[in-house]
């Protein structure tokens, strides 16, 4: 690893000026990715800001229609949430399958969802819910935000802080994962928003980031069943591909997979 | 703890040292003024090094010394061997080219070092690392090694042209030609054993010190075998004469083959500690490990099984081309000949056995023994065959073995192996009683119901250990000997050291071998203590692999208790004026038989000290020690059968039951056998299953870490269901046969056996990944695979 | 450079360290806590599994800086002075180790498994609460049946009230 600096940010101005001040600075979630990189000298940040600790960024509230998750929420405490296991239990039934139990421990929502990983677990479900990803300088519909592979609509100096999912009438996340690093190979997630709205997102198969299947929702309005999904294949064009999995073969389990989480849901 | 002799379910005296952190790796050793080395590594498989440029990396914070291959030449330092000499069918010698620590010319794997740089931290010699400037011309590079012989492939080294080391072959041809054309049936299988990575949880690491004053080197080192790693440090690296080299192999995390060489990277330690004047430190990243750790297997295989009418066997032709790798390393010669070929005809009667091996060079990472070395290709070869054959001939693979296994011994193979006492069609019966073989139907159907596919594969495996005797692997070409030895260090007050040449990297030594003689004198296990893995304390020993140190190791051990049994007989005679004949030793007490006449252990060891009463003639003390030569090779066997339930809509294979019936000879401790097996079986499973090395073709490693090479989860694998036979083996002072490699050897054919039965398909190549399986589940029944 | 302080093992402690410097390297170089292992670079093998305010995490994917303040127990400070913590008897008892080296970590996330799940352990589930520690030796087998022993051993009260 290359040296650098680290500091803990006390609130969201003091990060945004600590950043500002720095000569190559970035933003420090659980670090689960970032510092793991940074151990690869594949990212070499002269400072490292610590945001974890920002009041702002913590917290979970639940209404009528909403979960809204602070950005420094680690995955086990969305996991084990009796909150969000009621509005949505397969949002945190997902968060416990990010990763492992240590890496839940330190890993962001946050973190996740500025990273972008294409095998990111979080993508889909705000794709999914129809979630608003607040930061210090507004907020985005997650349609608008995922702009690519490890890319976000976020400027640099800007931080997530809060997340907002719409609680749906059903939801289920079927992940597959890359049988190495555990990541999402491919993962479909599936929900009924309270407008009558299907959802189907899929991750860690597109060769652009999350993305919805607007030929799965379409047939899914019509007839939520697992059949309606099965038969309609994405282009292998779309996919990624690599040792673990080829396009076609990623193609292929998004049906399956989507077939399953529709049967799942009910 | 008490007395637990031969047999005894005895919980592990060095567990407590591991489950309180206290126990002592080398990377845990540090030592005053210590340095850190860092290698710099090829990003190239096959490239020729322009320039090198060190100016700026040596003048960077921190940096004490940086080390070019020239520098290490320069020192004296000699080149890395193949300690195992065979040759091709036409009688000449395997074309070995040199291996140098850090060749200075022309890297030919990716991962190869190219540079050294010691400094004050980590962190400073990976920063001066990076500033060396090497200009490399890249060449073409050759990682497709079934075709390493074709025309216009690249050359690896210029003594082997065509990239071929060695063409050998075992077995009569001419007589299994006959027996082919004079077959009923003939079944051909194509195969590829996958390329591994042991990858011991401890990556490997070095320190080296060197004092000057007296002119002494000591390494301490990730080393499955000590005296070993100082016998070619010394005698053929040039590095120390061997009385001014220790090595010391302390507590080392697994090894499974992959730490029985010598590396370059402890060369280079010591060479640099000589240089530096301070001890050096270096341990291996995973990334290092993935890519310069011996690798295992990597073979692709034709082969042919020619029958009767009745469907017994009468032939068996394999060719096979195996790869090497960039340079050969230690033991990689033997690995696919010798350790291979032996070992065809299985648990079968094959009449005539023919194997033609050709060993290749490739621009990869060198290619040597990982657990079971040979065996596990042997078996995977005439496993799959026989399976593949009922299912050709419609006949039950059970019979079909039942119809083939030798029953009378010893047996006589026609390649070279000559067969101890064991029960195959026993253990074939007792696997299938533990399995609830009758009742499979009904787990198949109920999988199907599930919408699952379910299939049922078995393996009976046989394999050769201890790699030994002596004389035996000396006419095949091995440069040194393969006994053990073993010292018996009784202490004046009766407490006993054990001076062993094997050496322990999880395998329980510190327990098992107090075993023996608590066994034999009756006194308790806590006043036996294992003394191993420095060449200082130990005499010379062979170490650790091939599952020898149950039947050499131990071997050896009882060896040098016969000896002090004997003395302390002639003592306890003496004081007690008895014949010694009539003395005989129980609960830790030297009785005259007959009488109440006796005296505890301790006063007979302490008489044998103070040496104020001895028999005319006899020497004080009371230390034995014994060189232990195996009259033959042992031979453990076993039946294994592997359930799996396979999802047709994402090709993911569960293993729904494995069980695995073993014939290890007499067991010292169930507990650590039931252990190691369930450690082979995850590893043969694994390789059935999930793991396989990739390289691109310019030569990179694909799968660099364990993001992409998928070593198994706990989730990946069942709880295994063990049984055994306990057929004492004959040929070994203790009845032992060796367990470490079992299980890896076994699984994999069970695995892959289970899958194609499951997926009405024989085309499936390790690992069985899920998308491979799909494909071919689509393919056998493009039905199910659609849903 | 930082300085960093910590409470390990009950004990309070405090370094100057570059702020590059991991935990792990913290704990094994700092203070000599040569237990903690590190396996892997890619925050997957387990080895260096510790607890952080009670909580297992990967110490060679955290900055020591950033765990200031924090209680991090090692595989040293487990026991209770020579009484050894149910989970390091289940896996000697169970034979859960051979090379020993990914078994401080495994210890470690044993211990949390059985926090996270007092309403008891089946094996399907240890096996999946044990994705991110690799073993190559055991296969896994007796690691499973020592967690699962020491589940039901630390269900008693007197381990329940800790």
């Amino acid at each position: 690893m290359y040296a650098t600096n680290y500091a803990k940010a006390t609130s969201l101005e003091d990060a945004v000026a600590k950043l500002q001040a720095a000569e190559d600075g970035k933003f420090l979630g659980g670090g689960q990715t970032l510092i793991a990189t940074m151990k690869q000298r594949l990212a070499a940040p002269s400072d490292v800001i610590d945001v974890t600790k920002i009041p702002e960024l913590k917290g979970i509230t639940v209404d009528a229609d909403t979960v809204t998750i602070g950005a420094a929420t680690i995955h086990s405490e969305v996991a084990s949430s009796k909150e969000i296991a009621a509005a949505i239990p397969a949002l945190s039934g997902l968060a416990g399958t990010i990763g492992d139990p240590a890496v839940r421990n330190m890993g962001t929502m946050g973190g996740v969802l500025a990273n972008n990983d294409p095998a990111a677990d979080y993508p889909a479900a705000a794709m999914a819910l129809d979630a608003v990803i607040h930061t210090s300088k507004g907020s985005y519909p997650a349609t608008e935000y995922f702009t690519g592979m490890f890319e976000t609509a976020l400027d640099d100096d800007e931080i997530i802080t809060k997340i907002t999912y719409q609680i749906p009438l059903k939801a289920a996340y079927e992940k597959f994962r890359n049988p190495a690093s555990r990541y999402s190979l491919c993962s479909v997630f599936v929900a009924v928003l309270k407008n009558g709205e299907p959802r189907v997102a899929v991750t860690g198969s597109g060769n652009d980031g999350v993305f919805r299947v607007g030929a799965m929702e379409e047939a899914l309005k019509s007839n939520f069943a697992p059949e309606a999904v099965t038969g309609i294949a994405v282009d292998p064009e779309t996919m990624l591909a690599d040792i673990h999995g080829s396009a076609e073969y990623r193609a292929h389990l998004v049906s399956v997979l989507a077939g399953r989480a529709v049967a799942k849901a009910g | 703890m008490g007395v637990q002799g031969i047999g005894a379910r005895l919980v592990r005296k060095e567990d407590q040292r591991f489950i309180t952190g206290s126990g002592r790796y080398t990377d845990d050793i540090s030592e005053r003024h210590m340095t850190t080395a860092v290698f710099l590594r090829s990003p190239h498989a096959h490239a020729k090094i322009a320039s090198m440029d060190i100016a700026a990396a040596k003048t960077m914070p921190g940096v004490i010394a940086v080390i070019t291959g020239q520098d290490i030449i320069d020192g004296g330092i000699g080149d890395l061997i193949c300690g195992w000499m065979i040759h091709s069918k036409d009688g000449s010698p395997m074309k070995m080219s040199p291996y140098k620590v850090m060749d200075p010319d022309t890297v030919r794997y990716v991962g190869q070092p190219v540079a050294m740089v010691v400094a004050e931290t980590k962190a400073q010699a990976v920063d001066a690392a990076e500033a060396i400037e090497i200009d490399y011309q890249t060449l073409p590079a050759l990682t497709d090694f079934a075709h390493a012989m074709d025309e216009g492939a690249p050359q690896v080294h210029e003594v082997a042209p065509n990239n071929l080391i060695c063409d050998w072959q075992l077995g009569d041809e001419a007589a299994t030609d006959a027996a082919f054309a004079s077959a009923a049936h003939v079944v051909e299988v194509d195969i590829r054993n996958n390329r591994l990575v042991p990858s011991a949880i401890e990556p490997r690491a070095a320190v080296a010190s060197y004092n000057a004053a007296e002119d002494h080197y000591t390494l301490y080192t990730t080393s499955q075998n000590p005296h070993v790693a100082r016998l070619v440090l010394s005698a053929f690296y040039n590095v120390a004469p061997e009385h001014k080299l220790r090595v010391v192999a302390p507590d080392v995390g697994g090894g499974f083959g992959s730490k029985i060489y010598i590396y370059p990277e402890e060369i280079a330690c010591l060479f640099a500690s000589r240089t530096v004047k301070r001890p050096v430190k270096w341990t291996a990243d995973r990334s290092e490990s993935f890519m310069t750790d011996a690798h295992g297997r990597d073979h692709v295989t034709k082969a042919k099984l020619a029958l009767d009418a009745d469907y017994k066997f009468l032939g068996l032709k394999v060719d096979t081309i195996a790869n090497i790798g960039a340079y050969m390393s230690l033991f990689s010669s033997a690995t696919p000949t010798y350790l291979y070929a032996t070992l065809l005809s299985g648990q079968y009667n094959l009449p005539n056995i023919y194997a033609n091996v050709k060993l290749v060079y490739s621009h990869t990472t060198p290619v040597d023994a990982y657990r079971g070395a040979g065996r596990p290709e042997a078996t995977f070869v005439v496993e799959r065959i026989v399976e593949v054959t009922a299912r050709k001939l419609g006949i039950s693979p059970v019979e079909l073995r039942r119809r083939n296994f030798i029953t009378a011994f010893p047996h006589q193979t026609p390649v070279l192996m000559n067969y101890d006492p064991s029960d195959f069609p026993g253990l074939l019966t007792k696997a299938l009683e533990v399995i609830d073989y009758d009742n499979y139907p009904a787990r198949k159907a109920q999988s199907e119901a599930d919408g699952k596919l379910r299939g049922i594969g078995f393996s009976c495996y046989i394999e050769a250990c201890g790699i030994a005797p002596s004389q035996a692997v000396g006419s095949l070409g091995a440069g040194v000997g393969l006994w053990e030895s073993a010292e018996i260090r009784v202490n004046p007050v009766g407490t006993i050291e054990i001076l062993t040449g094997s050496h322990s990297h999880g395998q329980g030594h510190e327990t098992t071998f107090t075993q023996v003689v608590a066994e034999r004198f009756g006194i308790p296990n806590e006043n036996i203590q294992i003394v191993h893995g420095d060449t200082d304390k130990v005499q010379f020993g062979m170490g650790t692999y091939g599952s020898r140190s149950g039947p050499v190791g131990m071997g050896a051990i009882a060896k040098a208790l016969d000896k002090v049994e004997k003395k302390a007989k002639l003592l306890a005679g003496h004081l007690m004026e008895a014949d010694p004949d009539d003395i005989v030793i129980e609960n830790g007490e030297l009785k005259v038989a007959g009488t109440d006449k006796k005296l505890a252990w301790h006063e007979v060891s302490l008489a044998a000290y103070v040496a104020h009463n001895l028999p005319e003639g006899m020497e004080p003390g009371l230390t034995e020690k014994s060189f232990y030569d195996p009259a033959n090779f042992t031979f453990p066997a076993g039946a294994f059968i592997c359930e799996v339930e396979i999802d047709p809509g994402t090709g993911v294979t569960r293993i729904a039951n494995f069980v695995a019936v073993d014939d290890f000879g007499v067991i010292i401790n169930p507990l650590v056998v039931e252990g190691q097996v369930h450690g082979g079986l995850a590893q043969g499973i694994g390789q059935a299953l999930l793991e396989g090395c990739v390289y691109d073709d310019a030569g990179q490693l694909i799968t660099a870490s364990y993001m992409d090479y998928c070593v198994p989860r706990a989730d990946d694998l069942p709880s295994f269901a063990l049984d055994h036979l306990e057929i004492a083996n004959p040929s070994n002072p203790l009845g032992i046969k060796g367990c470490g490699e079992a299980g890896a050897i076994g699984a994999p054919p069970a695995v892959i056996n289970a899958i194609t039965d499951a997926l009405g398909t024989e085309n499936i190549i390790m690992p069985a990944t899920p998308e491979k399986v799909w494909r071919a589940a689509q393919a056998a029944r493009p039905q199910l695979a659609a849903e | 450079m930082s300085e960093v302080k910590l409470t390990v093992n009950g004990r309070e402690v405090s370094r100057d360290v570059e702020d590059r410097t991991l935990l792990v390297s913290f704990l094994r170089e700092e203070l000599g806590l040569t237990g903690t292992h590190v396996g892997c670079d890619t925050s997957q093998c387990g080895a260096c599994t510790v607890h952080v305010d009670g909580k297992a995490v990967k110490s060679c994917t955290v900055f020591a800086v950033q765990m200031d303040g924090a209680s991090v127990t090692t595989i040293e400070g487990l026991a209770s002075g020579a009484t050894l913590h149910p989970m390091q008897e289940a896996f000697r008892n169970n034979h859960g180790l051979q090379c020993g080296f990914c078994t401080p970590g495994m210890i470690m996330m044993g211990v949390d498994i059985v926090k996270r799940h007092p309403e008891g352990l089946d094996d399907t589930t240890i096996r999946k609460e044990l994705e991110g520690n690799i073993c190559r030796c055991t296969g896994y087998h007796n690691i499973v049946k020592a967690i699962s022993a020491a589940a039901k051993e630390m269900s008693t009260p007197a381990m329940a009230a800790e």
